[in-house]
């Protein structure tokens, strides 16, 4: 791979021990993967910031990579912690925890990282432009930049989007370039599907027909997606079928630039009915903890919460999980207040995923296909999935 | 016998040989307090990987296993070096930041398991000496 004389410098120990690790991290990749050079990247999204992933080796890898001069050269934001970060206490995190998990983020604070930890980075000025290198981790952001945005990243482990920001650069292979964005199946959707838990519906029946294998979906027969579902979606498709990239005709930017693949799956009402069974298996007098905000809640999303819970109790341990900056509009906007007064707890910073729950509670109430999956395979939950509205009303009775 | 590979991470290794027909998830799949092989119907299930040359095809699952392979090695249970046919991403950044000598692109069906090899990984290649 060809090296510009600065990327040969850092590569070369003469930035530091951390940019050294960090090009040496990437230059590795752009070798396996056969990169002709490196691009620059205009943005930076961080995953394995909690420490219930991490664990204690990450932090100090971390620590070390700060302690070694690490500095971003681009915006970075991190993904969910373990943790409500000003708010732990209240959601039952011991207090060792929250000691560990503070020190991965004061990690990430020494090395200039903005530390709003949040699957939904674009909904608060980490807003990639079409056509833009980036190089982002989180699965579902991932999945939406790459697709809704127009934007270019391969899926990135916390190590190699922490390189980049430290570097400024990503090695030119896989999705950042135009030959691996072609789509490679077509998707005939003959359902109709609204909301955002039939999107992510969607997403399981799509996901588990690409099995992880790289494929490029070009879905048909959606006519319309507001930015709520297709977060649904992308956080869905990328659990369910690992994927990173897909085009929806009508909606996607790129979906014009392509014809559809010859190679077609259908998926129709069935696909989805079963789906969502799957997503099923827990009786509505089993559920003990109600979810919201996989990925995070935008502002409209909580507005709808505090406009449902207005004047009204809700009657399990129900979490609102969002970014600050989205929590913090809705203290303004009186949301939080409205939705506090019903019961219900923000859980801000961090997520039903990477939150340390496992044998906490018995079964989860979520919209989410995505919750669902971690609630199953990490937490051992049972879960429920319902429309948006309906896990709302359902936390109340 | 030498096997001519590819670097990935530099440095010099020896041992005995841990051969896996399968893909190895490290986060969640081996236990980096123990070095044990964790993961239900592994073919490597119950096998320590500590200090041995280890041979898969590839990685496979969470990104966070890059973690794992330095957990293992600041517990001095990492592999002395690790042998891919294709090392895709997690294995590779695990090896850079836990410095284990690793190495691809060879023919790993013919290394057999239990053999003595050693590893020159900024050469590329695995060797073993010849029964006497």
């Amino acid at each position: 791979m060809k090296l510009t004389h600065e990327q040969q410098a850092m590569l070369d120990s003469k930035q530091g021990l951390a940019t050294h690790k960090a090009m040496q991290i990437l230059a590795t990749l752009g070798r396996i993967y056969g990169a002709a050079e490196m691009l620059p990247v205009s943005s930076v999204q961080i995953s394995g910031v909690s420490y219930d992933n991490l664990g204690e080796a990450g932090l100090a890898w971390l620590a070390e990579m700060a302690a070694g001069g690490g500095r971003v050269k681009v915006l970075t934001t991190l993904n969910p912690a373990g943790m409500d970060i000003e708010n732990w206490q209240a959601l039952g995190i011991s207090a060792e925890f929250a000691e560990a998990q503070l020190r991965v983020i004061a990690a990430f604070e020494q090395m200039g990282v903005v530390t709003t930890c949040s699957c939904t980075p674009y909904l608060f000025g980490n807003l990639p432009e079409f056509g833009q290198h980036i190089a982002w981790a989180e699965s579902s952001a991932v999945c939406y930049a790459n697709s809704v945005l127009g934007a270019r990243t391969n899926r990135e482990g916390g190590p190699s989007a922490l390189a980049a920001a430290l570097t400024g650069f990503t090695p030119a292979y896989g999705y950042h370039l135009d030959k691996q964005r072609k789509p490679t199946l077509t998707v005939e959707v003959t359902a109709k599907v609204c909301g955002t838990h039939y999107f992510g519906a969607l997403g399981k029946a799509i996901g588990d027909r690409l099995q992880g294998k790289g494929q490029v979906a070009y879905v048909r027969g959606v006519t319309s997606a507001n930015l709520e579902e297709l977060k649904s979606f992308c956080a869905s498709l990328a659990t369910y079928g690992g994927a990173a990239l897909f085009h929806m005709q009508g909606v996607t930017p790129e979906s014009t630039l392509f014809e559809a693949p010859e190679e077609t799956i259908r998926i129709d009402g069935n696909h989805l009915a079963l789906a969502e069974q799957q997503l099923n298996t827990a009786r509505p007098e089993e559920v003990d903890f109600v979810s919201l905000g996989c990925p995070h809640l935008s502002l409209r999303e909580v507005a709808r919460i505090a406009q449902l819970l207005n004047g009204r109790q809700v009657k399990k341990e129900f979490w609102i999980t969002t970014s600050r900056p989205v929590k913090k509009l809705a203290d303004q906007a009186g949301y939080s207040q409205v939705i506090e007064a019903a019961g219900a707890k923000f859980a801000v910073d961090t997520c039903c995923v990477v939150a340390p729950i496992k044998g906490r509670f018995h079964a989860m109430l979520s919209d989410s296909a995505k919750a669902c999956y971690y609630a199953q395979a990490k937490n051992q939950f049972k879960v429920r999935m319902l429309p948006f509205d309906e896990v709302v009303q359902e936390a109340c009775q | 016998m030498i096997l001519q590979g590819r670097e990935i991470y530099p440095g010099l290794a020896s041992g005995q040989t841990l051969v896996s027909k399968m893909g190895i998830s490290f986060y969640g799949g081996v236990d980096p307090e123990s070095g044990l092989v964790v993961e239900k119907g592994h073919d490597l299930e119950g096998q320590c990987i500590e200090g041995k040359i280890l041979v898969f095809p590839t990685g496979k699952g969470s990104t966070v296993g890059s973690y794992t392979l330095f957990r293992l090695a600041k517990n001095r249970r990492a592999p002395a070096a690790i042998v891919n046919s294709a090392c895709e991403t997690i294995t590779a950044v695990g090896c850079i930041i836990a410095e284990i000598p690793c190495i691809d692109s060879l023919p790993i069906e013919r290394i057999p398991d239990g053999a003595y090899a050693k590893v020159d990984a900024k050469q590329g290649t695995i060797s073993f000496t010849d029964p006497d």
